[in-house]
């Protein structure tokens, strides 16, 4: 009895490689952080008390990084869509999507293609009711609509993809903008393909419980 | 011990403990009337035959049903003590334990064991009453938002809304919690909803259409990574707790003794591969075996079944396995590649993805020199302590003591802290399901009430004893009232050296000695404190003592304390520093 033996740390055999913060095997001497990439997640959900509640405790515990989520009901009076936008790395985005489909109301997860169909709503009010005809053509060059008009402030919407708000928006400044009301991202996946679907619609592919091996 | 939880024991079948069971017949069997009888027929349809809990107002016409049931209720003095009970009685059957608390502090009391066993996976069922419907957001008298508080600590959780449907969400709760991956579930009780009258009969344990866990991993992936596990010149298998929870030991035996794997197992899955076997080496990670944490540095190919890898495990991220093909198993598609990338990953449950790959392996790996020079390993850095008759006791050879002193099939528990290292690494563990410990959370005080569930999972003829730290004790030691009253036949030894000893050890290697609270100047008697409960109480502070003292308290038919003068400096060692590399372990302080 005699305590603890054995050649010391420096003395030990020791392995040639390394891996980086993700826990990829990497070279030494190259180790790089690997870039984030924006992309649109879709879920469909039970509509239950609580779902929403899951989702949106589930990023802030694991401290993804969102920049939209909306959530609204769908063609099927029992199911919601919560559309994501994220901002993470691939192995972030992967986790994103098993994450979600851990949680148990939630049907499918699925990443939408870059070609997506996405739409986002803002109503904007700005000080422009001295000068109504001005905003009344900028509205028009962004095919909004004029909700409300009064003596000071006039009150538009705008629909679009994130570009096209951004843009309308710095547009609208000149006039001083009040107040802004953003939805966030409503996306669905372009022509046939399924955006993220029950069993029944053949559209399981990348739903709960199965892991997608891109090799 | 039942290992196998497909088959519910009825709740009417004569229990181990041989106790009221038996005076209850079908005739007794809980009428469904109301909410709360439809709550108690749902755990009886799942085979419940013990709940752990603490009675209180929103709770109570549950309690009221239970009267009628052949459900035996273990009174706990606290409710952390009756969701440790319930985790570790879920640890060594391998069904979800059931533990109850009233709303508010009821259920925040059980709040560390929610998180303790979802850090584990451990299968539980929490029941919590909660204030009726019409009280809940108005801040009423014990209420307090449980759903939302547990909510990122459980698997699931259920506000329960109607008589109609809350037996349905116990049978839910119940079949989540044992499905797929294991973990705790919670439905939340309100009053009005357990009084109100139903005759719904909830039916058995399900689980929803929406988790479907696969079974099978995927076949070609299985058979492209036994063909690299098969090319190995270096293999490892690394078996975590997931191993345990599939029931996957005997597989895991098959696979490793067949194809001659040397085995490392996690913290969690002590006991999944005989430690005393050629091919094990122990456990890994940060105080781990010198031998298992070089074998999981110096791998080419290392099997990972059912572990998420953990910090404690892999150290730091950029010098675990570094020269590693990883094949990582897992029924938790979310842990492939979470923390640590799988070149191989597999997706399915530890009992089919080993028969699998036993089936899919081409041949044994060529590794003779790497089975050389693991033994090799194993001679140059021996589990070994230091002892000096006349010096102060070693904890070490205490915990070697007791493992002689007792069965192979000894159940185990113990709190957090270094008594929980010592327990770890000197007790020889043979059998799966009698390592009971708190991993993830790292929960103290989770060893005495852990010893209480473990108890009652366990068969009558199998011996339960439990290694505590002081700190540790001193946090939960009022559920020896309940040992007391229930008359368990349990062993605590209280490993004393009147420190919160890891703190200490920590403060000493890095915050350059200054023990600052990790000292506890003044003691409790721990056997007197025994005594004054009505359990047995024993104290050693001498080497001559102890083979007589254990051998003294383990015959003793009941509970009891012993309390142990250890060295109040020894350390716990092999150690890899916090994020550090797993192959620089140190042997003492000098080499951190």
């Amino acid at each position: 009895m005699s305590g603890l033996q054995g050649p010391d740390p420096n003395e030990r055999a020791r392995p040639q490689g390394k891996r980086n913060e993700q826990g990829f095997r990497i070279d030494p001497e190259a180790a790089a952080e690997p870039e984030t990439r924006r992309t649109v997640i879709s879920a469909l959900v039970e509509n239950e008390p609580g779902v929403l509640a899951k989702v949106s405790g589930l990023f802030s515990r694991r401290q993804f990084n969102i920049e939209s989520l909306t959530v609204g009901t769908t063609e099927d009076e029992e199911l919601s869509r919560i559309t994501l936008v994220v901002e993470e790395s691939d192995p972030g985005i992967e986790q994103v999507e098993k994450q979600l489909a851990k949680v148990i109301p939630v049907i499918s997860v699925r990443e939408l293609a870059d070609d997506a169909v996405q739409r986002e709503l803002v109503i904007l009010k700005v000080n422009g009711g001295s000068q109504p005809d001005k905003v009344q053509a900028v509205t028009e060059m962004y095919d909004g609509t004029t909700l409300d008009a009064g003596p000071r402030t006039i009150t538009v919407q705008i629909t679009g993809d994130e570009q096209k708000i951004n843009d309308a928006i710095d547009a609208f400044r000149q006039f001083g903008i009040r107040e802004i009301a953003r939805t966030g991202q409503a996306a669905l996946a372009r022509g046939e393909r399924w955006t993220a679907a029950t069993e029944g619609s053949q559209a399981t592919e990348g739903a709960k419980g199965t892991y997608a091996d891109d090799d | 011990m039942s290992g196998d939880g497909a088959t519910p024991v009825s709740p009417n079948t004569e229990t181990d403990r041989g106790d009221d069971a038996a005076e209850h017949d079908e005739t007794d069997r809980t009428e469904v009337q109301t909410g709360a009888s439809a709550v108690i027929r749902a755990l009886e349809n799942a085979g419940v035959r013990y709940a752990f809990g603490v009675q209180g107002g929103a709770i109570m016409p549950v309690y009221d049903a239970l009267y009628d049931s052949a459900i035996d209720h273990i009174t706990m003095a606290h409710e952390q003590g009756a969701v440790h009970a319930a985790t570790a009685y879920g640890t060594v059957t391998g069904d979800p334990g059931v533990c109850m608390a009233t709303s508010g502090p009821g259920a925040t009391n059980l709040v560390t064991g929610i998180a303790d066993a979802n850090m584990d996976s451990e299968p539980l069922l929490a029941l919590t009453g909660q204030v009726p419907t019409d009280f809940v957001g108005n801040d009423a008298f014990q209420e307090t938002d449980t759903v939302g508080v547990t909510r990122p600590i459980t698997k699931a959780n259920y506000f329960s809304s109607s008589p109609d449907t809350v037996g349905g969400d116990v049978s839910e709760a119940f079949g989540l919690a044992k499905m797929g991956r294991q973990g705790p579930t919670l439905v939340d009780l309100p009053k009005d909803v357990t009084q109100g009258e139903t005759d719904a009969d909830p039916g058995g344990p399900t689980t929803p259409g929406t988790y479907n866990p696969a079974e099978e991993a995927d076949q070609a992936a299985v058979e492209r990574a036994a063909e690299r596990f098969a090319q190995a010149e270096r293999p490892v298998i690394l078996a975590g707790g997931g191993v345990m929870k599939a029931d996957a030991c005997e597989q895991l035996y098959e696979f490793a003794t067949e194809f001659e794997v040397p085995v490392v197992t996690t913290m969690p899955a002590i006991g999944a591969f005989p430690e005393d076997h050629e091919l094990s080496l122990s456990w890994a990670g940060m105080h781990g075996t010198g031998y298992a944490n070089m074998a999981i540095t110096m791998t080419d190919c290392m099997l990972a079944v059912g572990t998420r890898f953990d910090d404690r495990l892999t150290g730091g991220i950029d010098t675990f396995a570094p020269d590693a093909d990883i094949i990582h198993a897992d029924i938790d598609p979310a842990e492939i590649s979470k923390n640590v990338h799988a070149d191989y990953p597999l997706v399915g449950d530890a009992k089919a993805v080993f028969e699998q790959f036993h089936a899919a392996m081409p041949q044994a790996p060529e590794a003779d020199e790497w089975l050389e020079q693991v033994a090799q390993w194993k001679d140059e850095y021996p589990m070994d302590y230091e002892m000096d008759e006349d010096g102060p006791i070693k904890p070490q050879f205490v915990v070697e003591v007791v493992d002689a002193a007792t069965a192979d099939d000894t159940i185990v528990t113990t709190g957090v802290g270094q008594h929980q290292m010592w327990a770890s690494q000197y007790w020889t563990y043979t059998k799966p399901r009698t390592w009971v410990s708190s991993h993830g959370l790292g929960t103290m005080g989770y060893g005495l009430p852990a010893a209480i569930g473990a108890r009652i999972a366990a068969d009558d003829d199998q011996q339960v004893v439990c290694f505590d730290g002081d700190g540790s004790f001193l946090m939960t030691c009022q559920e020896l009232s309940v040992a007391v009253r229930e008359e368990l036949d349990i062993t605590v030894f209280v490993l004393n050296n009147a420190a919160i000893g890891m703190v200490r050890q920590w403060q000493d290697a890095f915050y350059e000695q200054r023990r600052m609270a990790s000292e506890y100047p003044w003691m409790p008697a721990f056997d007197k404190l025994a005594e004054a409960f009505g359990a047995r109480g024993f104290r050693i502070e001498s080497y001559d003592e102890v083979e007589e003292t254990v051998q003294e308290a383990l015959d003793y038919e009941g509970p009891s304390i012993v309390d142990v003068f250890i060295d109040p400096e020894e350390n716990v060692y092999p150690m890899v520093p916090s994020g550090g590399d797993n192959g620089l372990f140190a042997l003492s302080e000098d080499q951190l």
